[in-house]
Order: structure tokens, then sequence, then C-alpha cells
């Protein structure tokens, strides 16, 4: 049977692992290497990788640090932040990333996405959404949320870019919800069962988890294959152990 | 003492194959040399994409004839496993054709995701050395929108929608639709028991 995946993930700035409040105020977590050894120990069944300052700064991702990962881990990984070519792509797949996620970059250049999955395949191929809604109801995009002096909303309806990337090749989709984000009150479950409704490609929730009840919700609410969260699993509030234990209790499946 | 090649088709999990076999205190080359692949003691085909590129690789490196007539243990991962067959229904595309069967793509609907993506048991549908320690029910890591059916070929399947190949065996071909340097414990054992496999295949 095909479980549900628990997703830590982990903001990488200049090379160290650090999380902020509602994509603001970074504070440093650790070493990259040794919170991906961590949380693969602890059962995580996958790891994602957020440069968060490579596409403001409008730079690709450090690759050094991919390759030190991907010696030491043997679970999957994804790696996110400034990937706007298939050169990009190639060289942090060849370094040993599982998978890549494009953000900001698909969104000023959507063909991206097109030729990521023709250059390896749509199961190497995440989009990043990040999500927020707008006073008048509707969700739309948010672009460069790695640097709050940067990000920018956008005219783009969140549902409508989800269906267009599914079309484009995307092979999975993280939905990070901002307005949930960093509150540790729950996943947004409204926006992520509209999202699912839409999605025929698994999807991955983001932003929100403060209690293993709201991993057991959005497992069971929004269908979602993924929860990924960052800061309750940095902070020691949620083990993962603990988290599974829970979750089986409850009948979602989940790796031991 | 183990001679482990990998064969360079392209495939972008080459460096995650490679740094699992070094986890496992083996130092694989990547080669596309007809002469280094013959002389290997062991040849793992890894292959992440898809299949048209896949083959075209092999063809363009003259790397086809040398695949087929390799007579010690041969593992093909995921892709490279798919590549072992008939036929892939992706890009309608001939293959090895050591494993007289075609993949075909999974379709989506009813819950069910395309690609397959994330850990999913296995099903021991037959005891091998390549198992040996890997128990039913055991959890692999998978990424693929197409599949191999089950036959005599299959040594464990998996469930998605419908029951397919996740480990074969067609004489000294094996393949792990999973990817073992991604499964943690179980890959490792996979890759550890291929490594000790010795000719003739059993």
């Amino acid at each position: 049977m095909l479980t549900r995946r628990i997703i830590p993930c982990l903001d990488v700035k200049d090379g160290k692992v650090v999380k902020g409040v509602r994509f603001r105020d970074h504070v440093e977590m650790g070493d990259i290497v040794d919170l991906a050894q961590r949380y693969r120990d602890e059962g995580a069944d996958e790891l994602v990788f957020y440069d968060i300052t490579a596409s403001p700064e409008q730079r690709s991702v450090d690759r050094d640090w991919v390759a030190r990962v991907a010696r030491v881990i043997d679970i999957p990984f994804c790696v996110a932040g400034g990937i706007r070519s298939v050169e990009d792509a190639r060289a942090v797949l060849h370094a040993g990333a599982d998978k890549v996620s494009v953000n900001s970059p698909a969104l000023e250049r959507p063909g991206l996405i097109d030729e990521l999955a023709g250059a390896f395949g749509v199961q190497c191929v995440v989009v990043g959404v990040d999500s927020l809604r707008d006073d008048d109801g509707e969700w739309r995009v948010r672009q460069y949320s790695g640097d709050p002096t940067r990000t920018r909303a956008l005219a783009r309806r969140t549902l409508a870019w989800i269906e267009e990337v599914q079309a484009r090749g995307a092979g999975e989709i993280v939905l990070n919800c901002m307005g949930s984000d960093g509150v540790r009150a729950g996943y947004d479950l409204e926006q992520l069962c509209a999202a699912r409704a839409l999605c025929k490609v698994p999807m991955i929730a983001s932003g929100g988890a403060g209690a293993v009840e709201h991993f057991h919700e959005v497992f069971r609410i929004a269908d979602v294959d993924g929860a990924l969260a960052a800061s309750v699993f940095h902070s020691g509030a949620i083990a993962i152990p603990v988290l599974k234990t829970f979750l089986r209790g409850e009948n979602i499946p989940v790796r031991p | 003492m183990e001679n482990v090649v990998l064969i360079d088709a392209g495939g972008t999990n080459i460096g995650s194959v490679r740094y699992a076999l070094q986890r496992l205190g083996v130092d694989a080359p990547l080669s596309s040399d007809a002469d280094e692949i013959r002389a290997a003691t062991h040849v793992i085909l890894p292959g992440v994409g898809a299949a048209a590129p896949g083959m075209a690789r092999l063809h363009d490196t003259g790397l086809v004839e040398v695949v087929r007539s390799l007579t010690q243990p041969v593992l093909g991962v995921c892709l490279g496993m798919q590549l072992l067959f008939e036929h892939s229904e992706e890009g309608d595309t001939p293959c090895l054709g050591l494993i007289p069967a075609s993949l075909r793509r999974f379709v989506p609907g009813d819950g069910l995701r395309v690609p397959h993506m994330g850990w999913n048991s296995l099903r021991i549908d037959r005891p091998s050395p390549l198992l040996a320690g890997i128990d039913t029910s055991a959890f692999a890591y998978f990424v693929h929108s197409y599949a191999a059916p089950t036959g005599g070929w299959t040594l464990a399947s998996c469930d998605y929608g419908s029951t397919f190949s996740a480990v074969v065996q067609h004489r000294n071909f094996f393949g792990a639709q999973f990817h073992p340097e991604r499964s943690a414990a179980v890959g490792a054992r996979l890759l550890q028991n291929f490594i000790g496999l010795r000719v003739p295949v059993q």
C-alpha cells in the first residue's frame, strides 16, 4: 500500500538551515547534513531543501551541499531555489538530488516546466506554488516569497496555475499556503481541498502544521499525498516517530 | 573482488546510485566503454528519465548489443529495469528485448495519481538471493509513470491500481522498479545482495 509521506522542509540560506515565521525573520537551525541525517534516522520519508535566497538574488542554488547530502542520505530529496534552466536542473540532479522544484522562475517563464519535463521526465519536476488569499476571496500566487522585501503578488489565480503546471509537465505540486505558514494553527484545508480536486499528480501540503492532529486532518480531509513541515520538526515540538505512531493509530498508512 | 561498473545511459540518478555503492564500500566507475563493461563482474544500468532518450543513448554509444550479450549479473534500476523489457508505451519505444513483456502507463483516476510516487510495500513472489533479508511488506521508494506486468520474471510485485513487477529476473538480468539508492535499509540490502551474486546466476 502506498503510504502518505512526512516531509521535513529545510530552508537553506547561505549554506545553513534557517526557519522564519511567515517567511520572515530567519533563525539559524543548524548544519544541512547534520539535520538531514537526523531526519532520515527519525523516519522522514523525503526531504526538501529550499534555497530561499537563490531566486530573489537571481542566482542558482549553491550545489556543493547537494552532493554532500546525496553522499550520506538514502532517502529521496528535492532541491528548490533559483533553478532557472535545464542546465541548472541537470547540475542539481547530477549532484544527486532526486527532484528539482521550481517556483518563481516558472512564474517568470512557464515554458521552463515543459523543458524540464522533456529533459528529465515529469517524475523529477516539482512545481512549488506559494499562494495567499486576497481581500476579494480569491487565492492568488506569490513570487519571490523567500525575501519579504521582494515578494510580489501576481494576478495569476492559484487554481488556474495548478491546472496549467500539470498540463506543462509538473510531476508533483507543493502547495504552500502562506496565510497559514509558520503559525502552527493547521494546514489550510479549504484551499488544499480546492486544489486537490484539480490535481491529478501527487500533491504535498505545506504551511501551518502545529500538532499531530493537523497531519491527520490534512491526509483525511484534503487527501494530500504528503505533508511538509519545518518549524515543528526543527524545534522538536513534533518528533517524527511519535507523529507516525499517531497517524498509524488513525489508520493513515505510513512507512514504519 | 567485485568490479562493479555503472553504465552511463544518461540517467540523472547515476550520482546517487554511485554514492549508494560507496556507502557499501564499492567504488563503481561510470562507463560507456564496451570493453570495460564486458570486463566487469557486476553491471548496473541506472536511469531516470524517459525510455526513448534512454534507448537512444545506448544506441549512440553502441551499447545495445553489448548489454544484450552480457553474462555477468546485470541490474537495471527504475528506467534501467524498464529498458530490459521488449517495449515501452512511453514514446512507443523498442527496448532491449531481454524480458518478453511491455511497459504500460498507469491510468490516472479514482484517487490514483500518476506518477506513482512514494514508499510502497513489496510482495515477495519468488525467493531469490537478490531479495535475501527483504520480506513481504518491506517498503521501497518508487517514482514512475510506466510499469511492467507480472509474469515468470517477477521476483517481487507491488500494488498501485493494479499489480506490477517491482523486482524482476530473467537469466542474469535483474531489475528493480524502485530506487534502491533511495530506499533506506531495504535498498542498501538489495544492492549488497546484487554485489554478492556469483556467476553462474541461479
